[in-house]
């Protein structure tokens, strides 16, 4: 009998902390399915960062190191560093990536280090509770912005994946979201491209997937996935900003 | 005879680190020890080794952690507010017990002080500076040699422990010139590193990490922590032993301190003065033991430390019960480096 669908050989077989509609066990699945799909189970070293995305290897079947909040390029920078032979991926949140790890995020791309990093986008800090991260959009309600984020207070929501581009150290640097079966297609694309990147020698590799955070956001799973469409998707667009491979 | 150099203190630590196999140095500048990585920068290539400079004190020792986690030998160096920099990352690594070595070339502070020889980071380097109630292992090298071997040295216990380890100098040890004498490092059996990362390669996964939630988990893995501690404080203290056999006041001190004071201790024997110096080479694990044995005969103690008091502490914690304590200390500062003259000045208030 032909099997159709299977867990991937890179994916524990063991349950999840996530919440109902939280989209990082989706994620997960992606990114197991790529490593398999490209033979490198094996030889991946993982990056785990802090946050919802801290129990990477309790879910993945990979070596990984647990890094200090905001850290893990530079400590991919470090691994891939001493063992140019290993696939090196960093998986990070919001709030570790784009506000405590900005300066690591943004000097390991500028450096071309041959990793690639999956950059998960739910505009929240979701472990500690809800509180406000640099890519909560405008007006958003969350623990630390209870009346809802203003420019003139708190900024504006930023985009990685474009700020990113912007460096010439940048390989290959796309959004994707996991919020329709069309968006969960193109999303596994780009992370296979973003993989096949440090595969083939070709640098830095950056893939921001927007996902739910229906706990934090207070709303049920299909209200959550719904925001992804309907509000991330139109501030945070979805796209390729840079494949200088044209892969 | 063997060929020596002439060789600064901070150079001393670079070619100790290359000859102990150290292939990875990522660092940020900070003066006094900016000889680092530019010898580094230098001299990494010519062994395929990598030297980067990072953006930042805490990006430099985190990529020590990822080179530490593929087991191999990896560093880092700064002086003292890099170090407070790096505090996160070394206590990370002290819970996830990953071996790798930070040099502390140490500068005046609080804050940004100075960048005269100073004392002031000791209870920083042996307390566990960073969060969580930990140690490292700390060396403090009070001669070129010594922070030849002493770095040597260092590496070998880290993968024995495995543990940070940390070099405490200072500006004097670290800018000063010296003879030399290199030599290979010394055979020493090593633990296999059946932890470090390597992509599952057919094996079982490995992960390293800090986090332990499970019940009761995370007290058993301090409990482990501090048997270690325990093994290397009855194993792995070192200490110099300059004439106490017959002293009837030993000085101590470590590092840059603990030299002006041997000179102030042989001004006194020429004047007929029973004085010895007792320098703790290992400031963690502290040589309680051999301050304990001594202190059953010699009863007067005099420390001598670039700062108002730290090390002091531990001294007074190891001593026999009725032994007298007195400290000498001049926090660093432009000027402030004391004369071996004023240190003998001290040994004959307290003789």
């Amino acid at each position: 009998m032909h099997q159709v669908f299977k867990r991937p050989v890179s994916l524990k077989d063991v349950q999840t902390h996530f919440c109902p509609g939280c989209h990082h066990g989706t994620i997960h699945r992606l990114v197991a399915e790529a490593l398999d799909e490209f033979g490198l189970q094996q030889e991946t070293i993982g990056i785990a960062s802090i946050g919802c995305s801290v129990f990477l290897y309790y879910y993945f079947d990979i070596d990984v190191i647990e890094t200090p909040h905001g850290r893990a390029p530079a400590v991919a920078t470090g691994v891939k560093r001493a063992r140019p032979d290993r696939f090196v991926f960093t998986y990070q949140g919001d709030g570790d990536l784009a506000a405590i790890g900005t300066a690591e995020i943004i000097h390991a791309a500028n450096r071309g280090e041959h990793i690639s990093v999956v950059f998960v986008n739910n505009t929240t800090y979701g472990m500690t509770g809800g509180q406000m991260a640099p890519t909560t959009l405008l007006g958003q309600r969350t623990s630390t912005s209870p009346t809802g984020r203003k420019p003139e207070v708190e900024g504006f929501p930023i985009r990685m994946a474009e700020l990113l581009s912007g460096l010439d150290g940048v390989a290959f640097s796309a959004r994707a979201a996991v919020n329709t079966p069309k968006n969960l297609m193109d999303a596994k694309k780009q992370i296979k491209k973003a993989f096949r990147y440090q595969g083939e020698g070709k640098g830095f590799s950056f893939v921001e997937v927007l996902a739910a955070c229906p706990t934090n956001w207070g709303m049920n799973a299909i209200e959550a996935n719904e925001r992804v469409g309907r509000e991330m998707c139109e501030y945070f667009k979805l796209g390729t900003f840079k494949n200088t491979a044209g892969l | 005879m063997a060929k020596r150099l002439l060789v600064r203190g901070n150079e001393a630590i670079c070619r100790g680190a290359i000859e102990a196999g150290c292939r990875y140095y990522f660092g940020y500048p900070i003066t006094p020890q900016n000889d680092i990585p530019e010898y580094m920068s230098r001299e990494m290539p010519n062994v395929n080794g990598v030297f980067i400079q990072a953006e930042s004190e805490i990006a430099s020792v985190n990529m020590v952690m990822g080179a530490a986690a593929t087991g191999a030998r990896a560093m880092t160096s700064s002086s003292s507010p890099g170090i407070s920099l790096k505090m996160e990352a070394i206590s990370y690594m002290a819970g996830m017990e990953l071996p790798c070595l930070i040099v502390n070339i140490s500068r005046s502070g609080p804050g940004l002080g100075g960048i005269d020889a100073s004392q002031g980071d000791y209870f920083q380097a042996v307390k566990g500076g960073g969060h969580g109630g930990y140690h490292i292992l700390v060396l403090a090298p009070a001669s070129i040699q010594e922070m030849y071997d002493l770095t040597m040295l260092a590496f070998d216990l880290a993968e024995i422990y495995r543990i940070p380890a940390m070099i405490l100098g200072d500006a004097v040890v670290g800018q000063m010139k010296e003879p030399l004498v290199p030599h290979p490092r010394p055979d020493r059996e090593l633990p296999a590193k059946d932890w470090a990362l390597r992509g599952k390669s057919g094996g079982e996964q490995r992960y390293i990490k800090s986090l332990y939630l499970g019940d009761g988990e995370l007290e058993a893995h301090n409990w482990k922590l501090y048997a270690k501690y325990q093994e290397m404080k009855a194993k792995e203290s070192r200490w110099e032993d300059f004439l106490t056999s017959d002293a009837d006041l030993i000085v101590t001190g470590f590092g840059s301190a603990a030299r002006i004071a041997k000179t102030a201790v042989m001004m006194a024997r020429e004047e007929g003065l029973k004085v010895g110096l007792l320098r703790p080479i290992t400031l963690f694990p502290f040589p309680s033991a051999a301050f304990a044995e001594r202190t059953l005969r010699c009863k007067k103690i005099l420390d001598v430390e670039l700062n108002t008091g730290q090390m002091v502490e531990d001294v007074r914690l190891s001593v026999a019960r009725d032994a007298e304590v007195h400290f000498y200390g001049r926090p660093s500062g432009t000027g402030s480096l004391p004369t071996p003259e004023e240190i003998l000045g001290q040994i004959k208030k307290y003789y």
